[in-house]
């Protein structure tokens, strides 16, 4: 780990400032990821600005019906609460499937979009990495890569991010909220949150320097069933192989996304329409242009049989 | 005390202690954080820095050049060990690669260096500015690659290859055949305590406070190592936070303790982190197993071969997967072969039963394929070629054997009856749901152990050995042995271990340490008890019970027989040829039930049952926590536990345990163990053998031949993972 000075941030927008001022400033929240990416000095800040003292740890109903999820609020609240698991409980579902309950006491909202992936030659500063240290080289690309992604990978990049809240929050079409250095606020639409590598899978998110989320809101209740499905090499405490989040109407229609098979929560909303056709059908528009390696491809016949038990379920 | 005939009466065998389940003596220190881990031990020695480890980023090459400039400038730091400053150093015996690499690199994250700081967060820091220059060499890094170089190379307890009869012919003879491929993967121990150790100088004299199995083994290498006498080294691990086999040997982490302490002058101490341990440290080397079995149509084995390749380092050694096929099924006609290559990955090495825990991963499929090629149920099948005698040497019988017995009670009470002997017609909801099951086999070797106790004028015992406690419970047994031999309640005893100033034990390790560890207690006892005698000038007869020795109508409470001065005696159980001729081992019967998702193919194991004939069972309550812990392992092996090999680089790619993946809580279910009564007086005195490696013996096996019950897919190769089933498995709706 690499010195860093450390500040308390007392104010959105001033520590918006601060960070975009402060060449390698990063915020720390929850830093159940940031720590130990620094131990390894895989993140190397200069500077943390610590956001736990901003007055993000609530969650409010919006104007129009929906909800406001403070930036700050722990994975573990954010699950338990009545009107998540009552109106959102793909949310729920997702959470509950994610990392362990320690970790989720101290996990927030905010610091889970900004997940680091878990590819294990990002991981090792030994190893070339593109997404680490721009311009060396994919490892996994032709190395070890059945965790890796199957979808919108690029010559660069083939890793997966590892969120499961992500995944639900795309299903539920999300917007996040964030302050910007000079004080303006700005909304994100979830689908454009996380960004695919292209030549540069070091830029992961669509957040610019500085800019700080400060809430995720959920559009009003959209009824229907919420499922989300992991799979993945063991019971409990593991990364997803891959993951399904789906909401299912009576009438059988609804949403789905995927984790664990891109860079993104994967959903394109023209493969929804074949939801009445089923789980093939919808899998083949999903992954059409999947390009899987030798290692990964099983993540598409899963993806489909997972989708398949997703919404038999759903039929009840 | 020599052992070199059959066990009769003793007073050991009275039971009011041994064989009863009573909570381990440790308990309440490790569950209230007052057990004394090696890194913990701030209070040993004042002035303690840090050392932190640098590890080859390169699999195989030299280092060209190695700048060391900007990390001795950085914050706190002391002095910086490296191959070039460090002195000459020797190769301890039991250590294949050299614990400090440099300029030659023998394996990925092999150390190359020590930065000593005031504190371990500049310690670790400067390690970042350890700026090396590395010249890659070529390699090899893939087992199936290089396994037609291997040579023979004959492994712990037996040699490389064996044949009896003519297996070609009985094979090719045989109505019913079986030819199967196999393959395990790298494993690692993955303990909850990383290898750690406390380092400091007194003159010339090292004291080293580590988490070691082995006492005198690490001494003897220590010493080695730096060039001194073994009486310049005192080594102390009362405490080890599981080893698995990891920590028989010493490690980076006590060498460079050591020299760390010497460079800095002032003790140093040093644990691995988990990102360097997996490829540091040693491993479970990955095999390459075929199998054939011939057998007549009734389910008689005639012919039976097993050939096992691994890799190691050059010098290294087999994963000796093949040697309890020479034990475990009859059939006239056998062959066994070991093939060793070289592989320039990091050093293979005993992990908890070693060869035993991969062999008997194959052997017990092969053994189940076998059965249904014969149309026979498999327990029926392994009963009708049980053996009471070794199958290689038809003179030599097994001191005790109860397969068969393991079998059928197993089955009995699993329920082994309901089990379809049809594949995939068993379905719970989503779950498509199977029975498997399994022989256990472990050897039972023993080992020269001895003791030293001491009664003082308070009627305590003090029982001393270098013998450690991993986690098993020799704290507790070795208690329980004292107590039951000197006719005292458990609290009078008092257990010191892991420090080699006591006399020379049998470690832990190959699961000898519970017999032959309470076989020298019991043999130090048995001095003790003579010394008490003689001083009150006692005959023969006198016995120890409720604190008191009696003889006729004289009783002597035994604080009084001390004397102030008190009484010691010290002794060794040493053992004679009686495991040569008869062939002593541990049997078990697994049982498992797995459910398997039908649309993921996920494997979670429902329910498991281990039955297992190991000897006299000292503590029922250990043992099981012993048996249950080696399944648990198992079932990592089975579905999850893999050292996943960069064959471009040469190194474990999941070296953490984010990616190397171990059982969790929710992956296990109800556990069973039954012990069946079962005394050897061909053991040693406590007529005891072992279950800490019994219990991982099979059972892996066992979840492998479930899985195939439960889907009709049969995956030869480990881990069972959901990838490996999914193409196989009916499509869904």
């Amino acid at each position: 780990m690499k010195s860093f000075t450390y500040e308390r941030a007392r104010q959105p927008a001033e520590a918006a400032a601060a960070a975009a001022r402060t060449q390698g400033a990063k915020f720390i929240a929850g830093g159940t990821n940031l720590l130990d990416l620094m131990k390894l000095e895989i993140e190397t800040p200069t500077h943390l600005i610590d956001v736990n003292g901003l007055a993000f740890d609530k969650i409010e109903p919006t104007p129009d019906g929906g909800l406001r999820i403070g930036a700050l609020v722990r994975n573990t609240d954010l699950a338990a609460d009545a009107r998540v698991r009552r109106d959102y409980a793909v949310l729920s579902r997702a959470l509950l499937a994610g990392a362990s309950g320690q970790l989720r006491n101290k996990a927030t909202t905010a610091g889970n979009l900004l997940q680091r992936t878990r590819c294990p030659y990002f991981y090792d500063t030994n190893q070339p990495c593109n997404k680490r240290q721009p311009g060396s080289g994919c490892s996994a690309i032709g190395g070890i890569n059945r965790q890796q992604a199957v979808v919108g990978a690029s010559d660069a990049c083939i890793a997966t991010h590892p969120s499961d809240m992500a995944v639900a929050m795309r299903a539920l079409d999300a917007t996040v909220e964030t302050v910007r250095p000079d004080g303006g606020a700005r909304q994100i639409p979830i689908a454009e949150f996380h960004r695919l590598p292209g030549d540069t899978p070091n830029v992961e998110t669509a957040l610019d320097p500085g800019e700080l989320i400060t809430a995720v809101t959920l559009p009003p209740p959209l009824g229907g069933k919420h499922l989300y499905y992991k799979v993945r090499d063991r019971a409990s405490y593991a990364f997803a192989l891959i993951s399904v989040g789906a909401i299912v109407q009576p009438d059988g229609s609804g949403r789905v996304a995927l984790g664990g098979v891109a860079s993104k929560p994967w959903r394109i909303e023209a493969a929804e329409a074949e939801l009445p056709r089923g789980a093939e059908a919808v899998t083949a528009k999903l992954l059409a242009d999947a390009k899987p390696t030798s290692q990964n491809d099983f993540k598409l016949p899963l993806v489909k049989r997972t989708l398949a038990a997703v919404l038999a379920e759903a039929r009840g | 005390m020599k052992f070199d005939t059959p066990a009769t009466t003793s007073p050991i065998d009275q039971l009011k202690v041994i064989g009863q389940p009573v909570d381990r003596i440790d308990g309440p220190m490790k569950t209230t954080g007052t057990a004394p881990y090696a890194y913990d031990r701030h209070d040993v020695v004042p002035n303690q820095a840090y050392g932190y480890v640098v590890g080859s980023a390169i699999a195989k090459g030299r280092i060209a050049s190695i700048n060391l400039t900007e990390a001795k400038a950085a914050p706190g730091v002391l002095a910086i060990v490296t191959a070039e400053n460090a002195g000459k150093l020797g190769k301890g015996n039991f250590n294949v690669a050299r614990l400090l690499g440099g300029p030659e690199i023998e394996h990925y994250h092999q150390a190359i260096a020590l930065v000593v700081a005031q504190t371990f967060e500049q310690a670790r820091a400067a390690a970042a500015l350890v700026r090396v220059d590395y010249v890659r060499a070529q390699g090899a890094y893939d087992l199936a690659a290089a396994k037609d170089s291997g040579k023979p190379a004959p492994g712990f307890g037996g040699p490389a290859d064996s044949a009896v009869g003519d297996f070609a012919g009985a094979f090719a003879a045989a109505p019913v055949q079986l030819d199967a491929t196999y393959t395990t993967p790298d494993h690692a121990h993955a303990m909850m305590e990383p290898h750690a150790s406390i380092a400091a100088w007194n003159g010339d004299k090292l004291m080293l406070w580590t988490s070691n199995q082995m006492i005198a083994w690490s001494v003897a290498d220590m010493a080695t190592t730096l060039g001194i006498a073994k009486d310049k080294v005192r080594l102390m691990s009362p405490f080890i936070g599981g080893g698995f086999g990891g920590k028989l040997w010493i490690r980076a982490d006590a060498l460079l303790a050591a020299l760390g302490a010497r460079a800095a002058r002032r003790p140093v101490k040093v644990a691995l982190t988990r990102p360097l341990m997996f490829n540091n440290t040693v491993h479970r080397p990955a095999t390459i197993q075929r199998i054939r079995i011939g057998a007549t149509k009734d389910g008689t084995i005639t012919a039976i071969g097993h050939e096992g390749w691994s890799g190691d380092l050059p010098g290294g050694k087999p994963e000796a997967a093949v040697f309890q096929t020479r034990m475990l099924y009859a059939g006239a006609n056998r062959l066994t072969t070991t093939r060793l290559s070289v592989l320039d990955l990091p050093e293979g090495n005993a992990m908890r039963a070693p060869g035993e825990a991969p062999g008997m991963m194959a052997l017990e499929i092969a053994i189940d394929e076998m059965a249904e090629k014969l149309g026979l149920d498999p327990i029926e099948f392994r009963i009708r070629n049980d053996t009471q005698v070794d199958p290689e040497k038809p003179d030599r019988k097994f001191s005790q054997r109860q397969l068969t017995e393991c079998l059928k009670s197993g089955a009995e009470r699993f329920g082994w009856n309901k089990r379809d002997p049809q594949s995939g017609k068993v379905r719970d909801g989503r779950w498509l749901v199977g029975m498997g099951v399994a022989a256990a086999y472990r050897g039972a070797p023993v080992m020269k152990s001895a003791a030293r106790v001491r009664l003082d004028s308070r009627g305590i015992v003090t029982v001393e050995t270098d013998m450690t406690d991993i986690g098993t419970g020799s704290y507790t047994i070795i208690a329980q042995t004292a107590a039951e031999m000197m006719g005292l309640p458990l609290h009078k005893v008092v257990v010191r271990l892991g420090d080699s100033t006591y006399p020379v034990s049998c470690g832990s390790g190959g699961q000898w340490g519970a017999n032959s560890a309470t076989a020298g207690v019991y043999a130090a006892c048995v001095k003790l008890r003579e010394a008490v005698a003689q001083k009150l000038g006692l005959k023969g007869d006198a016995v120890f019970a409720d604190g008191e020795v009696r003889s006729g109508d004289r009783r002597v409470p035994l604080a009084q027989a001390a004397g102030e001065a008190g009484l010691t005696a010290e002794d060794a159980i040493e053992f004679g040829d009686l495991a040569k001729k008869y062939q002593q081992a541990t049997f078990g019967g697994h049982f498992v039930e797995v459910g398997v998702d039908a649309a993921t193919a996920e494997v979670r194991v429902r329910r498991m049952l281990a039955v297992c004939a190991a000897g006299r069972i000292l503590n029922p309550k250990s043992a099981r926590s012993q048996v249950i812990g080696s399944m648990t392992m198992g079932i990592g092996a089975a579905l999850m536990e893999d050292l996943v090999v960069d064959k471009r680089h040469g190194f474990f790619v999941n070296h953490d345990l984010a990616s190397y993946e171990v059982p969790v809580h929710a992956d296990i279910p109800h556990q069973e163990v039954v012990f069946l009564d079962e005394t050897d007086p061909m053991s040693s005195p406590m007529k005891a053998k072992g279950v800490g490696e019994l219990g991982i013996c099979g059972v892996t096996a066992a979840v492998a031949n479930a899985i195939h019950n439960a889907t009709g897919v049969r995956v030869r190769d480990y881990p069972i993972t959901l990838d490996k089933l999914l193409k196989e498995l009916p499509e869904i709706g």
